[in-house]
């Protein structure tokens, strides 16, 4: 008896939150499309003036705040809080979009859910904000709601990661490009190598992230012109110093020459160097292997200060800027480019000069914002 | 012949043949790629620390070890899964982190407090956690994995409340001991055995495992023939928690650092996972704790086995699900009767003949 109530109850459950589900998920087209084509007969100008007044009232606000003290009101939609990158990039976003500057800012943290972010995402539609910025966790299922934030008005800025959705729904994108990250490891590899053999081991990030087929890609590309580089084995340490560390036991009981080891953040660089500390491996500017990392953190880039990660290619987490610049120019309603490139640097070692990076000193790592 | 029937009608025969079956793949992989067959069991003391891939196995299976003996009673006394200690573990850990190191505060070289008040508040927490999970279950009568669910959403968003949402880094040398090297052993392996050692010296030594598995069996019956079913129970969960929390301090002294978002993510699953593997049924009663923690280190070894097959990282799981239906079906009653049925025909025919 008892355990057909449970049993019912569960299934109730089930139903409730298909339901709910349901629910907002099929509210949205239901309320994009079924006014749509009434308002084609006897409302069509409505629309119509709304989509017009709504840039136009934002342009016609837009000089008033600078003016009496108003705010241009920003909503951002974070992937999480996974990494320090992600802590600076957040910071970055809070710093640049704060009330001293004339905006407010309603930041939410996604917490790396996809179901959360596109809510977030309704939520700063329905709270009428002046910009939208994505960071998005997944690049697929963002459709829907983009129209939402199109047929509001609302201009969106897709900013870090790429979504899988036609570029008419959103107004620009801006992010670093992974892939040239990847070639920019590899060409100062080439030139730090200077026709020595490379046997590589790679330590991937999590499996399917785009800064993972990024930096793989590029790199690659980089290895295929080398016919003296061998990448031994390529495995991934989910962007963890665990799995960096986990992974790189593991390579130096399977290989015992290699002398180049790729971490894709500087994270899985911790663990990696803990691994190598423990088997009793030297690495660094004067060790056996050399160490190249990507993120350039600041805790990484004291390793590379340190001589320790000899190469640590950024990934700019300063990205806010971009955005500002973009937004500004929509405020003067000026056109914006589909796609605004974040540039990324390298760095490296003390005692290293490259035409690819920057040589790392106390002064560059004092002067980085983060 | 008898001795062979004596050994597989042994309790643990099937979880360590599994066990055996994941390693032999390595001897196998390891022959026909020409290196030394059994590359995969050498130690070595190398750098002045024990060395080889058994040792990793062992190492990096400690948190899984050590969750499975928690898992296990659970498991025993409410026929059901804690699903919270992966997030209790990334709990801990951020607890404990947070008090060493100040709150707001990201990288330390020096404690805060001392570091037994940080490692002792990481577990305290913990068996909060399992005392709330416990209560729920025991004397709310919620579906243990539903009442778990509350926490498996909760902790890790506690946790990382507490961190600031930062990985908190502890730089000193005596927090990150416990995720290193005591002589020439990795401490987290023998974190594991004093935590196995004392479990199994409890259960053993005092009755509390015949209560946990007597209320198992028939909670109703235990209580009338004088058990306080709902106090066992509960005891179950705090002793999870209390697993948990050892296992999230391990995880986060291997990385001196809690990082609350990655730290036992997962990891409810493969303790689950391990308790199934180590031939317990997920439906209460009789437990078998030796299998479990068998089971969490056959776990690890097939993911050992898989780095050192370097199989790529985006087919690695599938490898992995093959691996583990094998030995679930190996361990299924259908196959057990099977084999039973081939070993009286063999006895039959032999006896006729």
């Amino acid at each position: 008896m008892k355990k057909k109530v449970v049993s019912l109850l569960v299934a109730a459950m089930t139903v409730a939150s298909l339901t709910a589900c349901g629910n907002s998920g099929s509210d949205a087209p239901a309320a994009n499309q079924e006014p749509a084509p009434a308002e084609k007969q006897e409302a069509e100008p409505a629309p119509a003036e709304s989509q017009a007044e709504a840039p136009a009232e934002s342009q016609a606000e837009a000089p008033a705040p600078a003016a009496d003290g108003g705010t241009i009101s920003v909503g951002f939609a974070q992937v999480g809080h996974e990494s320090d990158w992600r802590a600076a990039n957040t910071k970055n976003y809070q710093d640049t979009f704060s009330a001293a500057n004339g905006y407010e800012l309603s930041f939410v943290d996604c917490d790396n859910d996809h179901a959360v972010q596109i809510e977030t995402v309704r939520g700063f539609i329905e709270q009428e904000l002046d910009y939208i910025c994505i960071a998005p966790i997944q690049s697929a299922g963002w459709d829907t709601v983009l129209q939402e934030a199109k047929d509001a008005g609302i201009p969106v800025l897709i900013v870090d990661r790429a979504v899988d959705a036609d570029p008419s729904l959103y107004t620009t994108a801006l992010g670093c490009d992974m892939i040239a990250e990847g070639e920019a490891a590899g060409n100062w590899l080439a030139e730090y190598l200077n026709g020595e053999d490379a046997n590589i081991l790679v330590i991937e990030g999590s499996v399917g992230a785009s800064a993972t087929l990024g930096r793989t890609e590029g790199f690659n590309n980089i290895v295929s012109q080398n016919s003296n580089w061998k990448v031994l084995d390529s495995q991934s340490g989910d962007f963890t110093q665990a799995g960096g560390q986990e992974v790189m036991e593991s390579f130096i009981k399977s290989y015992s020459d290699f002398n180049v080891v790729v971490c894709q953040n500087d994270n899985e660089a911790y663990g990696a160097m803990d691994a190598m500390d423990a088997a009793g491996i030297t690495y660094g500017v004067d060790g056996d292997v050399t160490i190249i990392s990507f993120d350039a953190t600041h805790d990484g880039l004291q390793y590379t200060l340190d001589g320790k990660i000899t190469c640590n290619v950024e990934c700019n987490p300063l990205q806010a800027g971009f955005a500002e610049d973009v937004i500004k120019k929509l405020q003067a309603g000026e056109a914006v480019d589909a796609w605004t490139l974040v540039v990324d640097e390298a760095f490296v070692a003390p005692g290293i000069t490259s035409k690819y990076a920057v040589t790392m000193s106390q002064e560059v790592l004092d002067g980085r914002a983060y | 012949m008898d001795k062979v029937k004596k050994i597989t009608k042994m309790k643990l025969f099937l979880p360590i043949f599994s066990m055996i079956l994941v390693m032999m793949i390595n001897v196998i992989y390891d022959i026909a790629s020409g290196n030394p067959p059994f590359g995969f069991f050498s130690i070595s003391i190398n750098n002045g620390i024990l060395y080889g891939r058994l040792i990793d196995v062992l190492n990096r299976g400690s948190e899984v070890a050590i969750l499975a003996i928690g898992m296990t009673l659970v498991v025993s006394a409410s026929a059901g899964t804690d699903i919270s200690v992966g997030s209790v573990m990334s709990l801990s850990g951020g607890l404990c982190c947070m008090l060493l190191a100040g709150y707001g505060v990201t990288n330390v070289s020096e404690y805060a407090v001392p570091l037994w008040v940080g490692m002792l508040a990481g577990i305290a927490i913990a068996c909060v956690c399992g005392l709330f999970n416990g209560f729920l279950v025991a004397y709310m009568n919620i579906q243990p994995m539903v009442a778990t669910l509350i926490l498996w959403s909760a902790g890790r968003a506690i946790g990382l409340l507490l961190c600031n949402s930062n990985i908190v880094y502890v730089r000193v040398p005596s927090f990150q001991f416990f995720g290193a090297y005591c002589g020439i052993i990795p401490t987290p392996i023998l974190i594991a055995a004093v935590c196995v050692a004392v479990a199994s010296i409890v259960l053993k030594s005092t009755a509390l495992g015949t209560y946990i598995q007597s209320v198992g069996i028939n909670k109703k019956a235990s209580r009338i023939s004088g058990f306080n079913s709902a106090k066992i129970i509960l005891l179950c969960y705090v002793i999870c928690g209390l697993c948990a929390g050892i296992a999230g301090l391990v995880a986060t002294c291997r990385i001196y650092s809690a990082d609350t978002n990655n730290i036992g993510l997962n990891m409810e699953l493969d303790a689950i996972l391990a308790v199934a593997l180590g031939g317990n049924s997920l439906g209460g009663g009789k437990f078998n704790l030796a299998g479990s923690i068998i089971g969490a280190y056959t776990i690890q070894a097939i993911t050992t086995t898989l780095y050192a097959l370097g199989v790529s990282s985006a087919q690695a799981p599938v490898f992995k699900a093959i691996v583990v239906i094998l030995i679930v079906v190996i361990q299924s009653q259908p196959v057990k009767d099977y084999f039973k049925k081939l070993s009286a025909k063999k006895a039959g025919a032999k006896e006729a003949a």
